[in-house]
């Protein structure tokens, strides 16, 4: 290690370590370590990252205060530093720590309404893709389509909980809040077709189906998987909940038993 | 090293104020058109696959000149550039064609990972000689000229022993890169280290410089009770830099101008109208010059 690289390692030490002191040869105009010009880049550092997750997670922040959550990022940030410059992808792991921080135990849902805000920021930042039209699934015969399967689009991802978080999620969207009236488990299918982020909150029964597709079952698998799982209530009607699933634009192309196995 | 001559960054900036692009302007700005000699974006806010970011940028920059600057980049970093983060740069440079590509003379990654802070270096033969590579391997990567940006500093750094505008100028010598003269940064490291703005800026070599940078900065006292500047971003240009600034261009002539104002972000109205106190003074420069 050259003295450069060393001096670099023992700066980024003391910068993330409050406990250590100045670094050597880090000095005032006056040639003594001053730890409030040090703090200067400690707390840009903290600053910056906490910023980013207040960026990432509005709905999260809004649900426990600028107080309680900046404490709880700043925490998250002394264990966990961004692994590239890419700031809007810092804070993947955030609903974990969330989930394991005592503090927020009083509001169980918060760790899945986070889950929520980083598939809504995931999906903001995916690539472009022109999604599926409805009309690819009347070509063909209908057992035909039962042996398909869809490609997902590259903003979908689904988000299940055991709190009604996209009700949640919409409730925090104006300058006021209206208490969610129907408190039940909800899936949340987050896709965007176009420019624009979009939430659906899927019909109970549904879930399972649409994890099923995006994962990459057959179509007859999926239903038969939700089928399964919805056992005597029949409340899972397969062709409605793929009509639906499709108008949310969560896929991109329809794909045929023969375009999987061709090379 | 020399660039091809079909290195996409081409054309220069308008001798004009810009403006940092901010995502709570875009339908404004698409929607009025202001007259903005150009807009900076931040490249690493600009590097997801697509969607609005994307979308919005394609936009504006068919309207308006482009200043790409990055902030990731480390290149006063002990270890080379990052290459996915050069292959990444250089996708935005193709993409959107921007008249200027910069850089600072810092570092933010080390073992840890990303510290998202602008740190300092010492100047030495040693990191001069690492610098010069990276910028070299950064110019090749990414297939544009840089110019590199003198940073905001809080702490001397006693193995530092070349002077920063010589460490500048050496850096662009070797390379061929230009400079960023940040001139809120002169300011802040004036104050904070203890030597004259207007002297600094008096020895910069000018002719190198294809942009400028301005900002608001914050103030407090260290621990000693000196006199501390924060490079702040939140603010108006305040009135010494300003001051600094039309030193400044006295020497280099008319220059794009950035206002960097990234914190407690004002309504477009009020940074238009601290365009316009810029362009001003551009103009005014012109005029010093032609009459001179």
């Amino acid at each position: 290690m050259t003295g450069h690289c060393a001096a670099k390692a023992a700066f980024a030490a003391a910068l993330l370590d409050p406990a250590l002191p100045v670094p050597a040869g880090v000095v005032s105009p006056r040639g003594t370590p001053d730890a409030a010009r040090f703090a200067v880049h400690r707390n840009n550092v903290f600053v910056a990252l906490v910023a980013a997750l207040e960026a990432r997670f509005p709905v999260t922040a809004r649900l426990v205060g600028d107080a309680f959550f900046r404490a709880m990022a700043r925490l998250h940030a002394d264990a966990r530093k961004p692994s590239s410059p890419l700031m809007f992808e810092y804070g993947g792991g955030f609903p974990d720590f969330i989930a394991g921080f005592p503090p927020a135990r009083g509001l169980p849902y918060l760790a899945d309404v986070a889950r929520l805000e980083v598939a809504w920021s995931r999906a903001y930042h995916a690539a472009e893709a022109e999604p599926l039209a409805l009309e690819a699934l009347s070509v063909g015969p209908p057992e035909a389509l039962l042996l398909d399967r869809l490609a997902a689009h590259p903003a979908a991802a689904l988000v299940t909980s055991a709190h009604p978080i996209g009700s949640i999620w919409s409730a925090h969207q104006g300058p006021t809040v209206a208490p969610v009236a129907d408190w039940r488990p909800e899936a949340v299918l987050v896709t965007r077709p176009a420019a624009t982020v979009q939430l659906h909150i899927l019909p109970p029964g549904d879930a399972p189906f649409a994890a099923a597709l995006l994962a990459g079952a057959t179509i007859g698998a999926a239903a038969e998987a939700a089928l399964a799982g919805a056992a005597g209530d029949g409340g899972f009607d397969p062709g409605r909940a793929l009509v639906g699933l499709v108008r949310t634009g969560a896929f991109t192309a329809r794909q045929t038993a023969t375009e999987r196995t061709s090379p | 090293m020399p660039l091809a001559s079909n290195s996409p960054v081409c054309a220069r900036l308008p001798q004009r104020a810009g403006l940092g692009l901010k995502p709570g302007h875009y339908r404004r700005i698409l929607d009025d058109r202001p007259d903005v000699g150009f807009f900076e974006v931040h490249a690493e806010n600009y590097m997801g696959a697509g969607g609005p970011p994307h979308r919005f940028l394609e936009e504006i920059r068919a309207l308006y000149p482009l200043s790409l600057h990055g902030v990731g980049l480390s290149i006063g970093g002990a270890h080379p550039p990052d290459r996915r983060h050069l292959a990444r740069l250089r996708a935005l440079v193709e993409r959107y064609r921007p008249q200027s590509f910069s850089e600072h003379l810092a570092w933010s990654s080390h073992g840890a990972g990303y510290l998202p802070d602008l740190l300092p270096l010492p100047y030495t033969q040693e990191t001069l000689d690492r610098v010069c590579a990276h910028v070299d391997a950064v110019q090749q990567a990414v297939g544009a000229r840089l110019l590199l940006e003198n940073p905001s500093a809080y702490v001397l750094l006693a193995d530092s022993r070349i002077d920063e505008a010589d460490f500048l100028h050496d850096v662009a010598r070797r390379t061929g890169c230009g400079l960023l003269l940040d001139v809120n940064n002169v300011m802040v490291s004036a104050v904070n280290c203890g030597f004259g703005p207007a002297a600094y800026v008096d020895r910069f070599p000018v002719h190198l410089v294809g942009e400028i940078h301005l900002a608001g900065y914050d103030e407090t006292v260290d621990g000693a009770g000196d006199r501390l500047l924060i490079d702040a971003h939140g603010s108006a240009v305040r009135p010494d830099v300003f001051d600094l600034y039309r030193r400044a261009l006295r020497r280099t002539g008319p220059t794009a101008t950035l206002i960097e104002w990234d914190n407690h972000v004002p309504g477009l109205d009020t940074l238009l109208a601290e365009a316009s106190r810029i362009d001003d003074a551009i103009a005014a420069a012109a005029v010093t010059r032609s009459a001179a």
